[in-house]
């Protein structure tokens, strides 16, 4: 029982450092059985665990989630502490370990076929509290902008609430007072008649012994101290003085590094490669060959290029060889033209559009690195990816090895957007096959042009939208037939009224591999529907901003998100010459995001961005500082894709190679943004995602506002030159 | 032969060759992990160091290049009692990172500019601060300039 060993373990560094230990034992008993279903070894024993207190009072908050930039982990700490009433200076926050107690592999071995269907692991999530613990725990995915909304919610405040109760009544046995007339402040239970007070630290360990109540109340709204504020975030230090070591930074004595060369076309194998121009390179080691790649490892990562760059191997193109941007895109709309004409409305008529978005790469700023050592039998890794266990499940079926032959340490990550999924990670698999090559430790660092060439890119997409415009100006009927290799289910639904909506999704399936990108299928669809319903208020002959609020329901949260950014963004004042507004809504994830955006149009027929506004309903923000964060950053990643990014195919093969030819916005571009939160107090909903959708085509809005050019193809690039 | 140089204050030997760039060996052959390799080519900015004083990519120089030189790194920037520099502390102070990994090269963009410009109008940090961010940081790294340059100050806005 691996669940026991980890309490073991757990308790026992408790014990010495004196202090108490909550690690929250629910097991999950559905999970578990449809776990045993699913795989044949099943194993029991799928235990939590998500906080301590030490005997210093320093309580340790457990995160299941990784951080790669999203701020979620101090959230998850905010939610914990403020059910708890810890003292917010003594709370720091750590990784979960993918740590076999932590993890029941065999749940995660089940569940592994809803991580590729990401985001369904969100979508699906259960709602019960022990199912949505056992799977975040268990599974230890970081994406869907699920972490506050699902493990914090049902998860950290729960655990701050049960071991609250379970101080108190510790206190109040200590006492001999009801535990009623106890109070507690700053990591202290206190007995104002007697003007007595226990420190957390000396009751923490006697607690965390006594059974720990899953239904402890949890606070009012009116009650929070800590969640609703803009504390600075715990990781930040560490990101100013070069200290926080990122999977890339990791060493270990003996290291070596290695750099690898994939087959050009996705699906191509190596046929051939003469090592010895490698092995003539000062500090070469060793070339390793894989199924459809070379790799070379050397003393440093200099060295391993150069002798990268020194080979010549052959590789097959996989039969994909003709496979490009434009063929993909025929097919696609061939696809969608299979989807069935809609009819006029009496009096009024039928609007047309097909839209186009192309293959984009997540192009996070730390390029793809795992380090691996193989000894004795067992596989260390270390690095950063999105799901530590199914990392770890992953390596183990390359290695060959038993599951609980391989550990994965997780580790901060330079970014993520999707990318570091482990079934798009052919990293995964790479480093395993390498370290079971050599007896040293090893570096496998992707350059730049790898990730680029070999990413798991949004899906390039088609759709042939249709629209019926009532003689009362109003949409009477909406079709959008889209071609991708996944339905895109909500995402591709607009925020409106509008009766006989359908999206019909056809499948189309290519040889590259389609991921996920941030904010999954919303971005794409969001630029579609917003451009789209942009077409038709223009048709209408109706202002963009009132043509959107007549579809939706008075009293909405949404009608009150749009509104408020036409107000805050100044809709229908006059602007400077050449300027314009664009405006846009997307619900994705559970929250409403409208945004304005102010452009004008440069010399080379490219967009200038002067200005964005942001206005966000994701019921209620837990740390409204780091929200806005991620509201400004989804925004700029929007306007940067849309402005210039694109992955195109040709003769099978990516085309664009790095930083140069792909180009991501830079400050004196970045437009300032003003966001502003409603706290509706509804379900609460994600945030890392939701605010890029609108950017694209609240851009592409404004720019047609000043040229009466619409864009229907992304990248934007200089279509509207004049 | 090995290269003779200085890095943060200190005479280092780096047994390198001559063309590996000075990225890898800050990395490597001392261990200062803190500046980034991104792209290789010189276009995003994670591994700006400074060599003399002056901005440079170090993915794109070799090692052989800062022989005699003095090169600082994101370590080095803090004074000797580990007090941060007030760029440092600005980008605290505005909260400016999110993932992180850019904003060694970018804190070393921000020092060098402010210690060319003293205080830099809009237009110099437009034109110096060239370096890529993937999470959106921009807004808050314009403000944390501004802010360590006794410009504005150092809130965030959008939590309204």
């Amino acid at each position: 029982m691996m669940g026991v060993k980890r309490r073991a373990f757990l308790v026992g560094s408790a014990a010495l450092m004196g202090g108490g230990l909550f690690a929250v034992y629910w097991g999950d008993n559905s999970a578990r059985k449809r776990a045993v279903e699913l795989t044949a070894k099943g194993k029991d024993g799928s235990f939590l665990g998500w906080m301590k207190i030490g005997e210093d009072d320093i309580v340790t908050v457990y995160s299941p989630h990784i951080d790669f930039g999203q701020g979620s982990q101090t959230a998850l700490a905010q939610m914990l502490a403020d059910e708890l009433d810890a003292d917010w200076s003594k709370v720091k926050v750590e990784h979960a370990p993918a740590d076999p107690a932590f993890a029941n592999s065999a749940l995660g071995r089940g569940f592994i076929s809803d991580m590729v269907g990401y985001p369904g692991v969100a979508a699906a999530m259960p709602a019960s509290f022990i199912s949505m613990m056992a799977r975040s725990m268990n599974l230890q995915t970081t994406g869907g902008s699920s972490a506050v909304r699902f493990t914090g919610q049902h998860g950290m405040r729960v655990v701050g609430a049960a071991a609250r109760a379970a101080l108190v009544a510790e206190a109040a046995d200590r006492l001999k007072v009801p535990a009623t007339e106890l109070t507690t402040l700053d990591s202290r239970v206190i007995h104002a008649k007697s003007n007595k007070s226990l420190r957390y630290g000396e009751l923490a360990q006697a607690a965390a012994g006594r059974s720990l109540n899953s239904n402890a109340k949890l606070k009012d709204r009116k009650e929070f101290r800590y969640i609703g504020q803009g504390v600075q975030r715990l990781d930040i230090p560490a990101k100013v003085d070069g200290s926080a070591i990122y999977g890339i930074d990791f060493t270990l004595p003996d290291m070596r590094v290695a750099t690898i060369m994939m087959a050009p076309v996705r699906d191509g194998k190596l046929t051939s490669v003469d090592p010895a121009p490698a092995m003539a390179v000062n500090g070469v080691e060793k070339v390793i060959k894989l199924d459809d790649a070379v790799v070379v490892i050397a003393k440093g990562y200099w060295q391993a290029t150069k002798g990268l760059q020194a080979l010549a191997p052959k590789f097959t193109d996989g039969g994909h060889g003709n496979l490009s941007t434009a063929s993909i895109f025929a097919a696609q709309d061939k696809l969608n033209a299979t989807g069935a004409k809609l009819t006029a409305p009496a009096g009024g008529k039928v609007l047309t559009g097909d839209y186009k978005a192309p293959f984009l790469h997540q192009a996070m700023m730390e390029p793809f690195a795992l380090t691996a050592h193989h000894k004795d039998g067992r596989l260390d890794i270390w690095g950063g990816l999105q799901d530590p266990l199914a990392a770890r499940m992953m390596a183990a079926e390359s290695a060959g090895l038993d599951a609980g032959d391989v550990m994965f340490h997780p580790m901060i990550m330079g970014g993520g957007f999707g990318r570091r999924f482990p079934p798009y990670s052919q990293i995964i698999d790479q480093i395993a096959k390498i370290a079971m090559q050599v007896p040293y430790p090893v570096k496998l660092i992707w350059s730049r042009e790898e990730e680029l060439k070999h990413g798991a890119y949004r899906p390039q997409v088609a759709a042939g939208l249709q629209a019926g415009l009532g003689s009362n100006k109003r949409m009477t009927g909406w079709t959008s037939d889209y071609a991708q290799f996944d339905d895109a289910g909500a995402e591709a639904t607009v925020p409106y009224t509008i009766p006989n909506f359908e999206a019909r999704h056809h499948e189309y399936i290519s040889n590259q591999v389609n991921a996920y990108w941030r904010s999954v299928n919303a971005s794409q669809h969001g630029f579609f529907n917003e451009s789209f319903v942009d077409e038709l208020a223009h048709e209408a002959g109706e202002d963009p901003y009132q043509f959107r609020r007549n579809h939706l329901k008075a009293g909405s949260r949404q009608l009150l998100v749009l509104d408020t950014v036409a107000q805050r963004s100044g809709w229908g004042k006059p602007l400077p010459e050449g300027h314009a507004l664009g405006i846009a809504m997307v619900e994705s994830f559970g929250t409403i995001v409208a945004e304005v955006v102010e452009a004008s149009v440069n010399e080379d027929g490219t967009p200038k961005i002067h200005k964005a506004w942001a206005v966000v309903d994701c019921g209620t923000t837990v740390n409204p500082l780091n929200a806005a964060a991620q509201i400004e950053g989804g925004i700029i990643m929007g306007l940067s894709a849309a402005i210039g990014e694109q992955i195109n195919i040709d003769k099978g093969v990516v085309v664009e190679s790095n930083f140069s030819d792909y180009p991501i916005l830079k400050l004196a571009d970045a437009p300032d943004v003003d966001v502003h939160f409603i706290e509706s107090g509804a379900k609460m909903g994600g945030i890392g995602e939701p605010g890029l959708p609108p950017a694209a085509p609240a851009l592409a809005n404004a720019l047609f506002a000043l040229t009466g050019k619409r864009i229907r193809q992304l990248p934007i690039l200089n279509q509207v030159k004049a | 032969m090995p290269i003779e140089t200085t890095v943060n204050g200190k005479a280092v030997s780096i047994n390198a060759e001559p063309d590996t760039p000075l990225l890898w060996a800050l990395r490597e052959d001392l261990g200062l992990t803190g500046t980034k390799f991104g792209c290789g080519i010189a276009a995003c900015g994670a591994c700006s160091v400074h060599v003399d004083g002056e901005i440079t990519r170090s993915c794109s120089v070799p090692v052989s290049e800062v022989a005699g030189k003095s090169v600082t790194t994101i370590e080095g920037l803090s004074a000797p009692d580990g007090t941060l520099h007030k760029v440092q502390q600005a980008w605290i102070d505005a909260q400016v990172p999110q993932c992180g990994y850019c904003q060694s090269g970018q804190i070393m963009a921000a020092v060098a500019l402010i210690k060319a410009t003293g205080t830099p109008s809009a237009a110099q940090v437009d034109e110096a601060m060239t370096n890529i961010c993937r999470c959106g940081t921009y807004p808050r790294i314009r403000k944390a300039i501004l802010a360590a340059t006794g410009q504005a100050a150092t809130a965030v806005e959008g939590a309204a």
